[in-house]
């Protein structure tokens, strides 16, 4: 197997890997944020503004890790460095 | 398949490249600054305004509010900076129900600059806001030994709001040019409304971060005056 192969074999193993180990801690954590959320809601209803302001401020904080590995999967797909720099030879 | 804006170029002469990012900035700041003055060319106060204008007291508004919630005590300083920060990202996604525009915001050049420009108005309304000695104690807090941990931490909030914004616009792009490929007509139309929702929703997070930051590096004045107890609370049988 040429190093053509191997670039383009690992890069897609590798992406695939990315994106389903990368994608299970974000939601667990997600899920246990919303539940907590429409808990505190639920007891305190009038301070539902500023609880769901936090909420989503918390849940695009726990999304950034998740999108780390999704930009990174998309490299690896479309704009692989290593790639292009072995199909330029 | 092409990844950013960026690399569709419209025109090109010696080293000056206009490409689609440029072309839909412009575009973009055009249309915000010729329709708010369209709008405010007539302002009035009485009972008979234009819906126009009642639109953008609601929008300025609700921009007010959130500054002050967050903390912010005279929010009409930030809200220029604020809320064009919102205005432009929550815009930028918007127009994206036209067909063959694309969201500057998808590509890392525009995120990283939006990002920058928060990264320096930090410290610049910090020092307006509380002089120079006391921001310099707010990145010293609450040791002096955390020093180096609070650049890094500022730096890294920076890049953690380029590309939180920069994946999610990308992301609804790619994944709507994907499916177009699979089911041509009803999937990228789902899609895209989907894009809309998390468009709206990461313009209101970069400005609410944006102002948490600011609302941080401003905090030392409040944080020295430490808590204050009334004398009538405590001495309330001598009145």
């Amino acid at each position: 197997m040429d190093n053509l192969t191997m670039v383009g074999l690992v890069s897609i193993i590798t992406a695939g890997f990315t994106m389903a180990i990368g994608g299970m801690m974000p939601s667990i954590a997600e899920g246990r944020a919303v539940v907590r959320a429409l808990e505190s809601i639920a007891q305190q209803p009038d301070a539902s503004p500023t609880i769901t302001r936090t909420l989503f401020i918390g849940l695009a904080m726990i999304e950034t890790s998740l999108i780390y590995c999704f930009v990174i999967a998309m490299i690896l797909i479309f704009a692989n460095p290593f790639w292009n720099h072995f199909t330029a030879l | 398949m092409r990844l950013s804006p960026d690399q569709y170029i419209l025109w090109e002469f010696g080293f000056i490249k206009i490409n689609l990012t440029i072309a839909s900035t412009w575009i973009l700041m055009v249309i915000l600054v010729a329709g708010a003055w369209l709008v405010t060319r007539k302002i009035n106060s009485d009972l008979n305004r234009s819906r126009w204008q009642n639109m953008l007291e609601m929008i300025v508004l609700f921009i007010r509010d959130q500054i002050r919630d967050i903390g912010l005590k005279k929010p009409d300083k930030y809200m220029g900076f604020i809320g064009t920060l919102f205005l432009f990202i929550a815009f930028s996604s918007l127009l994206a129900l036209i067909p063959w525009y694309e969201a500057p915001t998808a590509s890392l050049s525009t995120t990283t600059a939006l990002a920058l420009s928060v990264f320096i108005s930090v410290p610049f309304f910090g020092i307006v806001e509380s002089g120079l000695k006391n921001y310099l104690q707010t990145l010293a807090q609450p040791n002096i030994l955390m020093l180096p941990l609070n650049i890094i931490g500022e730096i890294s909030r920076t890049i953690s709001l380029a590309f939180r914004l920069f994946g999610n616009m990308m992301s609804g792009g790619m994944i709507a040019s994907i499916l177009i490929s699979i089911a041509p007509f009803f999937f990228p139309i789902l899609m895209d409304a989907l894009g809309l929702l998390t468009g709206m929703l990461q313009a209101y997070i970069f400005a609410i971060l944006a102002t948490v930051y600011i609302a941080a590096g401003i905090q030392n004045e409040e944080r020295k005056k430490g808590p204050s107890i009334s004398n009538g609370v405590i001495d309330s049988r001598h009145e």
